[in-house]
């Protein structure tokens, strides 16, 4: 039932290439568990132990001075709440804008067709050719003083929020998702006299939920993990981010008191990752290459 | 000619079609409706577009403008090559590419190749793949401090675990990231933990499209395991390899985030300092936006060939 692979069946049938797989199997799975839940492990670990035994040598598997203190101290010395606050703010503020004006614009440019649409669609693209750190000094001048209306935007969420709309990559996922919906599926729409939000609304967003979904957390997850932009358009400690704010408080806390908050941090991301896996890993294989 | 198949796959895009008035026409002659559907049309389009035309547009062509000037107490006055020389002559200019060079040399050699052999190795198991699946792309979904910070703790000299296990192995111990000649390993090596699951979960997509005749017919003319890796596995992702190749350099190439958190962004004797951590100082350092810009367009016309060719194989890969 599964696809042929490189070993081919029959040699894996023999008693010997059965026993080879088993352990194989049980080899590369302990070292992955190793690899990639072991320093999750010494993360957790860590914010558990006192700050005498956090530094020693040789360092403890198992926390012996069991201190689960350092988390609520953590939580309250960094003002974790507020972080985690603002990151939750700018992220679902970021989302919202994108799932508006990125789903309405891509709407456009795959069903109404104006004109000049393709030169737009154009140029969104081209925004991709262009690496990210090589805008970052005139997208933050930009952020200074914006053009036209002549408005300061640092330390105010809308230098996450407008930025985050400049997604090349989700107009174009969506676009095509867009492009793929049957057209009689509209038209019949259309023939009951609804207009194109009508449309948007009750026909294609149904449909599109899926594509919805990756777009959101995507959405979520890259202005959760950003750091250089936020670090660069919210200095203002009352304002920033969970990244940003653990940063710039690292080196005056006790070494126990990081961890724990590194923990905290970690756990809102990583729980979106076990809900949501089988939606992020299909999302990234549907869009990750082809672009 | 109009896509009018009935059927409901979502698979392929249709070739999409002019819209066309659905049926009670709106009063009023053809061109006002053309009017009203284009003014329809551009509403939804225009918060994107304002969007962009803000923040990614305007500072495009605003990175070329600050490339040849400079500002002096609000004085905007064009300088020419000034900039570019300026740039040309920082000591740090030479090492900073070195390094950024190094780092992308290190990162491909882990980088890439590492998540294509852990793809490879995923995808022969019929038991734990979705295990191995999920612990490899969990870094991925850390915030970037989290992991970094983890990765100060376990490369420290003192108490890190690293040097604990090499005590235990007895080996020398190694300073990591205070060690000129290991601070870019070090960095590397965190940096492939931290993003290598995205790359392999692509990998193993790609290699679960193989057909498997062609294994059979690699073992009937006596293909050993590595020359079915080579003659089959290799070429049969040969597009999804490049890709994956060009995306790396160009991510690869403008490193900042591991470098600037893990030794401070310069890291000892300027072993870590990186391209994109320059234009930082620069900018936000040295006040200097003109040679901050000026570098970002070398790095920019250095990227652009490897982009263009990316562009290149996507749409090949589309066809």
């Amino acid at each position: 039932m599964s696809t042929r692979t490189l070993i081919s069946p029959a040699q894996l049938a023999r008693p010997r290439g059965k026993a080879v797989y088993r352990i194989v199997l049980a080899l590369v799975v302990a070292g992955f568990t190793l690899v990639f839940l072991g320093p999750l492990y010494w993360l957790v670990a860590g914010g558990f132990k006192d700050a005498q035994e956090v530094i020693q040598t040789p360092p403890t598997l198992v926390p012996h001075s069991f201190t689960p203190e350092n988390y609520s101290r953590a939580w309250e010395v960094m003002d974790l709440a507020k972080l985690l606050g603002n990151t939750l703010y700018y992220a679902f503020g970021a989302l919202a804008f994108q799932l508006v004006l990125d789903v309405a614009a891509a709407y456009s440019l795959s069903r109404l067709r104006p004109v000049l649409g393709k030169a737009i669609l154009g140029l969104m693209l081209a925004t991709l050719m262009i690496p990210a750190t090589v805008l970052l000094v005139p997208q933050y001048l930009t952020v200074l003083d914006v053009p036209v209306v002549e408005r300061n935007l640092l330390n105010t969420p809308w230098a996450i929020w407008l930025p985050s709309v400049t997604n090349a990559f989700n107009i174009f996922l969506l676009k095509r998702f867009f492009d793929s919906i049957p057209r009689e599926l509209l038209d019949a729409a259309s023939m009951d006299g609804a207009g194109p939000t009508r449309v948007l609304w009750s026909v294609v967003l149904p449909i599109s939920r899926p594509i919805l979904g990756v777009v959101s957390i995507f959405a979520i997850v890259g202005v959760w993990k950003d750091f250089l932009w936020p670090m660069l358009t919210l200095p203002d400690p009352a304002m920033q981010t969970l990244n940003v704010g653990i940063y710039s408080l690292s080196t005056g806390v006790p070494v126990n008191v990081l961890i724990a908050a590194l923990t905290i941090a970690s756990v809102p991301t990583l729980l979106i990752f076990l809900v949501f896996q089988r939606n992020i890993m299909s999302g990234l294989t549907a869009g990750g290459v082809k672009g | 000619m109009a896509a009018t198949g009935l059927t409901p796959s979502k698979a392929g895009p249709s070739r999409p079609s002019a819209p066309r008035e659905a049926a009670p026409a709106p009063p009023g002659g053809a061109f006002a409706r053309a009017l009203r559907r284009n003014l329809t049309a551009h509403a939804f389009l225009i918060g994107a577009v304002l969007c962009f035309a803000v923040f990614s547009w305007y500072p495009m062509v605003r990175e070329f403008f600050l490339a040849f000037q400079t500002t002096e107490n609000g004085e905007v006055s064009w300088v020419g090559l000034d900039n570019l020389a300026t740039v040309f002559n920082d000591p740090a200019f030479w090492q900073a590419w070195r390094n950024t060079l190094l780092f992308t040399v290190l990162a491909l050699l882990l980088g890439f190749a590492v998540p294509f052999l852990v793809a490879i190795v995923i995808n022969e198991f019929h038991h734990a793949q979705g295990y191995l699946r999920l612990l490899v792309y969990l870094p991925v979904m850390l915030p970037p401090v989290a992991s970094v910070l983890l990765f100060q703790y376990l490369y420290d000299p003192g108490y890190g675990l690293l040097n604990e296990l090499l005590r235990l192995l007895h080996l020398p111990e190694q300073q990591w990231l205070q060690d000129p000649d290991l601070s870019m390993l070090s960095i590397v090596v965190a940096s492939t933990w931290m993003n290598m699951g995205g790359a392999t979960l692509i990998y193993l997509a790609a290699l679960q499209g193989i057909p498997g005749e062609l294994y059979e017919a690699a073992e009937l003319d006596g293909a050993g395991l590595l020359r079915k890796i080579w003659h089959v596995t290799i070429p049969q992702t040969r597009l999804v390899l490049s890709l994956m190749l060009l995306m790396q350099v160009i991510a690869t190439m403008q490193v900042f985030v591991e470098p600037f958190l893990l030794t401070g962004g310069a890291g000892p004797e300027g072993s870590t300092t990186t391209v994109v951590y320059l234009i930082y100082q620069y900018a936000f350092n040295f006040n200097d936006y003109g040679a901050a810009a000026a570098l970002g367009l070398l790095l920019l016309v250095l990227l652009a060939g490897f982009s263009a060719a990316y562009v290149r194989l996507s749409r090949a890969q589309d066809e």
